[in-house]
């Protein structure tokens, strides 16, 4: 066990600890735990089928899990936000945190425009002006590099390359203090794949936006993350700094992984 | 003044899928005060860069203690919170290797200012000291706004180089930082490394030509098996 920190003060933005979660006869999460810091990426790697999204879903407040505690370090945010009830929940997550799917139907309106989907978000987050509704779904959709010629088309018209920056524009159009990234570039083709985990760096390194990202792609996560957590059937296996647990893995399943990929 | 202190640190790797252990280093201990410059010598294999990535925390350690002194206090690096070790990274301990972690669409200039500019440097500070040092280690003018993604694997050393020194660091570990260079370029590394030296900073350092660094060295750890018995193995003056 590493120690507690003793030099950095600052306190961890997520905390969550001793999740679980079970659908059936199947335990998707069994005690997991995580902590995460201002400015800090934590990936979260493991094989399909090994309770990743359904963390992330967690962390969305879209799941309720049977057991175990989750707190944001926010101003207004307090306790258990498990115990939220569903209005509470809504407002929390549309104001404070934003969310990548795999899959751009769960994240947007496929026959709305682009710019409309990010505009749509910050509606509900209250922003009624039409001006600053545009502008801010521009800068977003720019930042998200979205070519802006094609804002006004839908989504469905899209590639899926750009899908996925529409998806981006929206959870970081009212700079969330969480982003969510699940599977964000799995099922894109390798070079679109690379651009988008390109956007996805220059984000973080200009915003410095805290970010749970999950993938099964150890490329994607070694990429983007500050610090690693192997997840497998439910349990986390082993976490660490980034270059720890690709370089000197502890865990037979986290070698595996890493020889595999090599 | 103390800067590291290390005590009975043994690495070994447990390869699960062969189901065996093999050990990288046993029981090593020495200390390093600021301004020291110690030499890690021993045949290829022997652990050197295993012992540094142990020491950055790259690795971990089976057992001992990585004592070091930080301006916030003593921490031991091999346990201390991944948090901690993230911040001293990037504020007392540095770490040059044989290779530039480039980034997409990051500019030769960008990428050795960063460190300045996390330090709470300005911009135009950071950028004006970055082409001093890119100039230094010798990356031509032309390349100072190109994407080092592209450069050829001299002029990456160069600008990993210019990165890592930018910053005065309490604690520096070197692993073969000169394996790629023109002579031109150690001999501005030497000279970098002698003024890091003179302000303070310890180091520890495996070098493909000890030769370029025989002025700096204090002194030597031979961690080829048996090289020399344990006793005699740390503060081998030469
Ligand atoms: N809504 C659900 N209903 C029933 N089973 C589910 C549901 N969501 C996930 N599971 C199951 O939980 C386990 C973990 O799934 P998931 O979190 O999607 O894993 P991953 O994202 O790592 O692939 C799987 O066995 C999956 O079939
Ligand atoms: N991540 C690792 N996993 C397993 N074995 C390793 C790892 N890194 C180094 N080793 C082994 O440790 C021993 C020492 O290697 P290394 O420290 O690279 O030696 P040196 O730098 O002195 O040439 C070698 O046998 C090497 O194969
Ligand atoms: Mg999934
Ligand atoms: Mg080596």
């Amino acid at each position: 066990m590493m120690d507690a920190p003793k030099i950095v003060t600052t306190r961890p933005l997520l905390i969550a600890r001793n999740v679980s979660k079970a659908y059936g006869d199947v335990q998707a999460l069994s005690d997991v735990s995580a902590t995460v810091y201002p400015g800090e990426v934590l990936g979260i790697v493991g094989e399909s089928g090994s309770g990743k999204s359904t963390f992330l879903r967690s962390l969305n407040l879209e799941e309720t899990p049977d057991t175990g505690s989750y707190t944001l370090d926010l101003p207004d945010v307090q306790g258990n936000l498990f115990d939220l009830d569903r209005y509470a929940r809504r407002m929390l997550c549309a104001t404070k945190i934003g969310i990548v799917y795999q899959n751009p139907h769960l994240g947007l309106l496929m026959k709305h425009s682009s710019s409309g989907n990010v505009a749509e978000r910050l509606l509900v987050a209250g922003e009624r002006r039409f001006s600053v509704l545009r502008d801010k779904a521009r800068d977003a959709l720019d930042a998200s590099e979205f070519p802006l010629e094609r804002m006004d088309a839908p989504p469905i018209e899209l590639s899926g390359g750009m899908q996925q920056r529409v998806q981006l524009a929206k959870a970081i159009a009212l700079e969330p203090a969480l982003l969510l990234l699940d599977e964000p570039t799995t099922g894109l083709d390798v070079s679109v794949q690379a651009l988008v985990l390109d956007t996805l760096k220059k984000l973080q390194q200009e915003r410095k936006i805290t970010m749970v990202i999950v993938s099964h792609d150890l490329g994607v996560i070694r990429t983007l993350s500050d610090r690693v957590m192997v997840m497998r059937r439910g349990k986390v296996v082993e976490q660490g700094l980034a270059d720890q647990v690709f370089q000197d893995p502890q865990h037979a399943y986290t070698q595996q992984l890493v020889h595999a990929k090599l | 003044m103390t800067v590291l202190d290390v005590r009975s640190l043994t690495k070994g790797f447990t390869m699960h899928h062969l189901g065996t252990q093999m050990g990288a280093f046993d029981d090593i201990s020495f200390s390093l005060n600021a301004g020291e410059f110690l030499l890690l010598k021993g045949r290829n294999g022997a652990g050197k860069s295993t012992l540094l990535r142990t020491l950055y925390r790259s690795y971990l350690s089976q057992s001992g203690e990585v004592l070091f002194h930080s301006q916030h206090g003593v921490i031991d690096l091999a346990r201390a919170a991944d948090v901690d070790v993230t911040y001293l990274r990037r504020t007392e301990i540095g770490f040059v290797t044989q290779f530039l972690t480039a980034r997409p669409r990051v500019s030769a200039e960008a990428l050795v200012a960063e460190p300045l500019r996390l330090a709470g440097q300005t911009a135009e500070v950071a950028l004006e000291q970055a082409r001093h040092w890119l100039g230094a280690f010798g990356v031509k003018q032309e390349l100072w706004a190109a994407y080092p993604t592209t450069f050829s694997g001299g002029e990456q050393q160069k600008v990993n180089l210019a990165r890592t020194l930018i910053l005065p660091q309490k604690l520096l570990l070197l692993d073969e930082p000169t394996a790629s260079l023109d002579v031109a370029a150690r001999a501005a590394l030497v000279k970098r490394l002698a003024e890091l030296k003179a302000q303070g900073t310890a180091m520890i350092g495996v070098f493909h030509h000890p030769g370029d660094v025989a002025e700096l060295i204090d002194r030597e750890i031979d961690l080829t098996p048996d090289a020399k018995p344990k006793e005699d193995r740390e503060d081998v003056a030469i």
